[in-house]
């Protein structure tokens, strides 16, 4: 098989990366996604609104994003040139507008009025509140009762931006259980209602959208690399939720089989332990959420609730294209727990004057040796694909510092 | 059986000129003995078919009282094989009552949908509904349902135009669950002067039977739906009760309760011949 030509034509007709992905979803929303399918289809072709998006783009969300040598990084290590990708100067502090921005464009062309989404850390739901204002449209953000009570500074955000926050109690109270919340609202409000989900996961086409949307960060990283050093990356990594900042850095180089696609997933407490959010390295293939793919699962083929430090990364399933990857061998993920993520998180702060988010901490933990296997001549980019302003408060507590 | 066996469940509703009762209840909810226990009472009051829930973590498709219930059933340990030998239970005395396990795609994937099959033809399950298994991705389970004569049960909703009705029709059989509001299990009711040219329509694509349901509750509603629809399907009222016998702690009276709202609901029926 030759791979060259393969790995960027998937999803196929049916929604599917290899034997992931999918729309497993109830019956009443068959209708939406086929739709969606649709008018996303049309919007693509369509330079009026991919010229709206680059407008918004530049002068919105501030792209292109900076590449940065991280000098001393790269010194502390002693291996290969370290790159960050800046998607943590965006507006609103991470990569999540991209793919927001992009969703509420096409819910306005399908003229929906009422945009919902879900939400771990608030971080999603920031962005899609800021675009919601921006466009004057209705926004109710799902999110779980437990990350309503520890992320309160990202409540009151939302708030601030005019979206209407529902504490979710059922099930466990967590990311999951926000989406199935924010799934049950769009089986009941079927005809203004658009679901702006905010990861590269969930039933065809939005796994392929959301790719796509943010697709931008590695379009950029892939021009900025070849400019700055004429050539391309040897590996280009990303941390692992549901996967979305990680897919739309990888993308742009899925053809260029030299360049090494690495993902960290989040460890927790370590896998070993149970306690982690690693669908890849810890879980087996399933159906959740629309999508067939990597889940954390009982034997009885029940969901298991994962933990993570960081609320981003605390989902028990992954993007179904990561899953993809990962069985072909195009792409690697490693892990990372929350400790080694704290620790990076302090590294960088000291080293780069850059306070990551937790999220990109993960991948921090973890460049340290890739960059040593490159070697010096390597050259590798990371994703800092959010800021660590709203994790100041949870890091004083893991360590043990009274703010 | 599988198929024969709802068509037969139809066939004798028919004769009676009336709508078929379908009541669903939760495995394990309150307890397994409990559902026994209860299958039995709903049968002898009256139920036609019976719709087996299989619980799941994660029921997006459900309303807060049968999301409750799943959550009940698994704390108390219930698995999926654990409702194939209910349903065994059930079959060994009854040859004749439908069973229709109903629940959601990742416990059945997990078992592997050939070990599944088999194994639920064999406990007398007559066929599934899987809510979140669209015509779309069911092609694997129906090659093997179709070996062993079980029945895939598709769902049709307000979104449901001609041309997905037709979709929803190739490859079902026994019949189509019309799901009546636009929402979740439990919630809102259905008004069915507003839902009975799509149900009508329904039945002209695919041929089968119609059943309605979602936010069917009282006698009084199974009765209005029973004009327009071949059977009317009651879930969360009879969870609500399965959830009353567990907030008493008295399990033992959640049979009886359930029985006695499917002898109110079959009465419902009686009193209104088939259009």
């Amino acid at each position: 098989m030759d791979l060259r030509n393969t790995w960027d034509q998937w999803p196929d007709a049916n929604g599917r990366f290899g034997e992931f992905g999918g729309r497993y979803v109830a019956e009443t929303l068959m209708p939406l996604i086929l739709d969606l399918e649709r008018e996303y289809r049309a919007a693509k072709q369509d330079p009026a609104f991919k010229a709206e998006m680059d407008d918004l783009w530049a002068h919105y969300v501030g792209r292109p994003s900076p590449l940065y040598f991280a000098e001393r990084l790269t010194e502390h290590f002693g291996g290969a040139k370290i790159y960050f990708k800046r998607d943590e100067l965006n507006h609103t502090g991470a990569h999540k507008i991209n793919n927001c921005l992009g969703q509420v464009l096409l819910a306005r062309r399908m003229g929906k009025k009422r945009i919902i989404a879900e939400t771990g850390a608030g971080q999603h739901g920031v962005a899609t509140a800021t675009i919601c204002a921006r466009f004057g449209l209705d926004c109710v953000v799902f999110m779980g009762e437990t990350d309503v009570e520890r992320q309160k500074p990202n409540v009151f955000r939302m708030r601030l931006l005019g979206a209407k926050i529902i504490p979710v109690s059922s099930g466990t109270g967590t990311l999951k259980d926000a989406m199935n919340e924010a799934l049950r609202d769009w089986v009941t409000n079927v005809d203004d209602t658009f679901y702006c989900i905010g990861t590269a996961a969930g039933p065809h086409p939005y796994p392929e959208m959301v790719r796509d949307f943010q697709s931008i960060i590695g379009k950029e990283a892939r021009a900025q690399i070849l400019e700055r050093e004429g050539r391309l990356p040897d590996a280009v990594m990303a941390c692992i939720g549901g996967g979305s900042n990680a897919i739309g850095l990888f993308h742009p180089f899925i053809e260029d089989e030299g360049v090494r696609l690495i993902g960290v997933e989040a460890a927790g407490h370590g896998i070993e332990t149970g306690e982690h959010a690693a669908a890849l390295n810890g879980g087996k293939p399933g159906i959740l959420h629309g999508n067939r793919t990597y889940l954390l699962q009982t034997d009885d083929g029940q969901i298991i609730d994962a933990h993570s430090i960081s609320a981003g990364l605390d989902y028990p399933g992954i993007g179904p294209e990561h899953a993809f990857l990962r069985d072909a061998g195009r792409a690697e993920y490693l892990s990372c727990t929350d400790k080694e993520a704290l620790d990076a998180f302090q590294l960088c702060a000291r080293l780069e004057g850059i306070i990551p988010a937790l999220e990109p901490s993960h991948a921090v933990a973890r460049v340290g040796e890739v960059a040593k296997e490159l070697g010096k001549d390597g050259l590798l980019i990371l994703n800092m694909c959010g800021r660590g302003d709203k994790d100041v408060f949870s890091v004083a507590k893991a360590l043990g510092v009274d703010v | 059986m599988g198929r024969e066996r709802i068509e037969a469940a139809f066939a004798r509703a028919k004769g009676e000129n009336r709508a078929a009762l379908v009541t669903y209840l939760m495995a394990g909810d309150p307890g397994l003995e409990e559902s026994y226990a209860a299958m039995c009472a709903l049968r002898d009051n009256g139920a036609d078919i019976i719709e087996l829930g299989a619980p799941f973590t994660d029921p997006m498709a459900d309303g807060p009282a049968i999301q409750r219930a799943g959550l009940r059933a698994l704390a108390n340990g219930t698995k999926l094989p654990d409702v194939l030998v209910l349903a065994a239970r059930f079959r060994k005395d009854d040859q004749t009552t439908p069973l229709i396990l109903m629940g959601y795609a990742n416990p059945i994937h997990s078992m592997g949908y050939e070990e599944f099959a088999r194994a639920a033809a064999d406990a007398g399950i007559d066929g599934t509904i899987i809510v979140d298994l669209p015509p779309e991705e069911d092609a694997g389970l129906r090659a093997i349902y179709g070996k062993l004569g079980l029945s895939v049960i598709r769902l049709a909703t307000p979104t449901t135009d001609e041309t997905r009705a037709a979709k929803v029709a190739d490859g079902a059989s026994g019949f189509i669950y019309f799901v009546a509001v636009t929402g979740v299990t439990g919630a809102g009711s259905a008004d069915p002067a507003a839902i009975a040219g799509k149900v009508a329509m329904v039945r002209s694509v695919s041929g089968l039977p119609v059943c309605v349901g979602f936010g069917v509750k009282t006698g009084a509603q199974a009765a209005e739906m029973a004009k327009i629809a071949d059977g009317v399907v009651v879930g969360s009222a009879f969870v609500e009760k399965a959830q009353d016998a567990h907030e008493t702690g008295k399990f033992e009276t959640a049979a009886p309760a359930m029985g006695e709202l499917a002898g109110e609901l079959r009465r419902a029926l009686a009193g209104v011949p088939k259009a």
